[in-house]
């Protein structure tokens, strides 16, 4: 009798079905044990897989530069920092004599003497730094630009009777229709004629136009989602239009904002053929400089794999940070329909 | 508190004419229940007043001053809504203290918390005010959101079918405390129901909508007893009225199809003002199986209900529905003998359905 109970309650049981009834634990059956290891065993499996490409770029990052081109290729290997050394610095190659010379000296730094051990010296800091905050501005103000705008007009175009409604949704949508790389030259030419060629400004501006499409058209998904009533409600309770919205329409749509705004983030951040066209000095973002280290005698793999990393973290930062309003649905619920 | 009165409110969404010239007024605390059936401009009527909507011609007026130009905010109505539209956010307080906490009433918070406790002990949901709201039953956010409309006092309530989505048991518990609080309150409140025996109950009044047009307006007793349209006298009741075709000659009133001859004498109107041929309104109640009876049939059809039991009396071609109490000791096939109470029959003209007047 009561292991018929149990088997009943395994049956149902996974992220489709509701909690019905608690079952002991010491009472679930070897059989249903054993089907609830083999899904985690499977599920690390396949995140494994998934991964080894994140993982050998992060082995390349600590490799050392013989061992990032090694073939074959090499799993155990003792880390080092002389990617990194590459990144952030700009180096020259010593002639023999120079080399001994400097090879006497006592007072070099820790970066130093590992650079100097590569018959290397330090000339000066490269600018990756200054590279990786441009792309932190550009990136952080456009997502904050495209999703505020995004969001005040998707509001508008699922609230208000709007002439031509549809049209102007769909002409909005078809910016995204043309693949970007076709404009780049026009916008070369016209960024260079009004002065925003390699600065802050134009690329912000770039990318907030190319994600306000998409932002808008997600967070329309969204607000049409949350009832009209809420808002009504709000208004007859004493509310003025924009008061509402503030009070009942942003906290409910934070989940979709949250949604918007690392797609935004993501693209911004990633983004390659404009960055490589439109940038130069000043305003240089790092996509475009982190394969510029391709360099001098050879591809420093392990180079690129270091700046690819510390690459990667921010946008895994944001990611993580914001994954539980990721998972969307969770305001949804207290109106019945 | 306050009354409201509506002048030739007309509404067009798009081609649709959802509301046409209607006018009515409700009086200082009065429970006035707009009855309809879908699609009837119920809902159109009540977003007009909040100032949700806003109507094509016509206009509103609470005590007598126009409001049409005034935003919602500033109308100071209530609105209880048929989906609660509890804000999904916030607590059960957070909720009762948001129409309080609205910029334009700059109440202190010390003054909020006193009506928030007040009210919810009012409505018996004191318990429940640190929950949120998703994780409460249909019948406490139905509370929640009619502590939402009671606890800023306003000039007016305005209901939108408020107990449709509820269960039948707590439907009628919800019923019988709504009333009460509004008896108690003494407050105007316009009631908005396709349900007919909500109408019945609650109502001082009741205006009936039809097709976006008012069709009669009175009190529970006007409605049912003296039903304006057919479409009125099919509204309220249950069972339905029974609505014959039938014949006159002067004397004798014949219900076509069927044998059913009733003489003329002591009905409640002249048969001198009736058409030779009319509908015959007969309330099931009125039809009285009696063994005395004049008239004949047979039993098509019972339904026992337990308080009373539903006949299907098959007269020629026709079937009259009548009402017994309690289990009826008859059964499918027998014949019966009934009788009619002739002061209580309904007359409609044939063809535009309405009723001729005594």
């Amino acid at each position: 009798m009561a292991s018929t109970r149990v088997e009943h309650a395994f049956s149902r049981v996974g992220p489709g079905f509701a909690v019905v009834e608690s079952v002991r634990v010491d009472q679930i059956t070897p059989r249903a044990r054993l089907g609830i290891t083999a899904r985690l065993i499977l599920s690390i499996i396949i995140a494994f897989v998934m991964l080894i490409p994140v993982l050998w770029m992060a082995m390349t990052a600590f490799k050392a530069r013989p061992d990032a081109t090694a073939s074959p290729p090499k799993v155990i290997f003792v880390p080092s920092l002389d990617g990194f050394i590459g990144l952030f610095t700009n180096r020259t190659q010593l002639s023999a004599a120079a080399l001994a010379e400097q090879q006497q000296r006592t007072d070099l730094n820790f970066w130093e003497r590992q650079t100097l051990a590569r018959g290397m010296r330090i000339l000066g800091p490269s600018k990756f730094v200054s590279q990786l905050s441009n792309s932190l501005i550009i990136a952080i103000s456009s997502t904050i630009l495209a999703v505020t705008l995004g969001l005040l007009s998707a509001y508008a175009f699922s609230r208000y009777d709007i002439p031509g409604k549809r049209d102007w949704l769909f002409f909005i949508l078809s910016t995204r229709m043309l693949p970007a790389v076709v404009v780049t030259i026009p916008i070369f030419l016209m960024y260079r004629a009004v002065g925003l060629y390699d600065t802050h400004v134009g690329m912000i501006l770039l990318y907030t136009v190319f994600n306000l499409s998409f932002s808008v058209w997600l967070l329309k998904g969204f607000i049409d989602e949350i009832p009209i009533e809420y808002e009504e409600a709000a208004l007859v309770d004493g509310y003025s239009r924009l008061q509402a919205f503030r009070k009942i329409v942003l906290p409910q749509c934070v989940t979709g904002i949250a949604a918007t705004a690392v797609f935004c983030l993501i693209f911004a951040w990633n983004e390659y053929a404009f960055a490589l066209m439109l940038t130069s000095e000043k305003a240089r973002t790092a996509p475009p400089a982190i394969p510029a280290n391709l360099g001098i005698g050879g591809i420093e793999w392990h180079v690129i794999a270091a700046g690819s990393m510390l690459f990667l973290i921010p946008v895994v930062i944001v990611t993580f940070a914001l994954r539980q309003y990721l998972l969307r649905g969770v305001t949804f619920g207290a109106i019945r329909q | 508190m306050s009354q409201i009165t509506l002048q030739n409110i007309t509404k067009r969404f798009g081609t649709v004419t959802a509301l046409n010239n209607v006018s009515f007024e409700v009086k200082h605390a009065e429970f006035f229940v707009l009855l309809g059936p879908t699609g009837a401009g119920k809902t159109t009527t009540l977003r007009i007043i909040a100032g949700l909507t806003k109507q094509d011609a016509g206009s509103v007026a609470f005590d007598g001053q126009p409001v049409d130009t005034l935003p919602p905010a500033d109308r100071d109505v209530a609105f209880v809504f048929q989906q609660y539209s509890l804000y999904p956010t916030m607590t059960v307080y957070e909720n009762l203290a948001f129409p309080l906490r609205a910029p334009l009433r700059r109440m202190k918070e010390e003054e909020i918390r006193k009506r928030v406790t007040e009210t919810a002990e009012v409505l018996r949901i004191s318990h429940l005010l640190q929950r949120k709201t998703a994780r409460l039953s249909g019948g406490e956010m139905q509370r929640v959101s009619i502590g939402r409309a009671i606890v800023r006092n306003p000039r007016v309530y305005l209901m939108d079918e408020p107990l449709s989505n509820l269960d039948a048991k707590l439907r009628e518990a919800l019923r019988v405390e709504l009333s009460h609080l509004q008896r108690t309150q003494g407050s105007t409140t316009l009631f908005v129901t396709h349900d007919q025996i909500e109408a019945l109950t609650m109502a001082d009044r009741i205006g009936v909508l039809n097709h976006g047009c008012i069709v009669q307006v009175g009190t529970p007793e006007d409605i049912y007893d003296r039903p304006a349209t057919t479409f009125v006298a099919q509204l309220v009741g249950s069972p339905k009225i029974n609505l014959l075709n039938a014949a006159t000659d002067g004397g004798v009133i014949t219900i076509m199809d069927s044998d059913v001859h009733l003489p003329a004498c002591e009905l409640c109107t002249d048969p001198a003002n009736l058409p030779c041929e009319f509908i015959l309104g007969i309330r099931p109640e009125d039809v009285r199986p009696d063994p005395a009876g004049l008239f004949a049939g047979e039993i098509a059809l019972t339904e026992p209900l337990g308080v009373e039991t539903l006949l299907h009396i098959r007269i020629g071609r026709q079937t009259l529905v009548s009402t017994v109490p309690g289990i009826s000791p008859l059964s499918r096939g027998e014949s019966v003998r009934f009788g009619i109470v002739r002061e209580r029959l309904h007359f409609f003209d044939r063809t535009t359905g309405v009723r001729f007047s005594e």
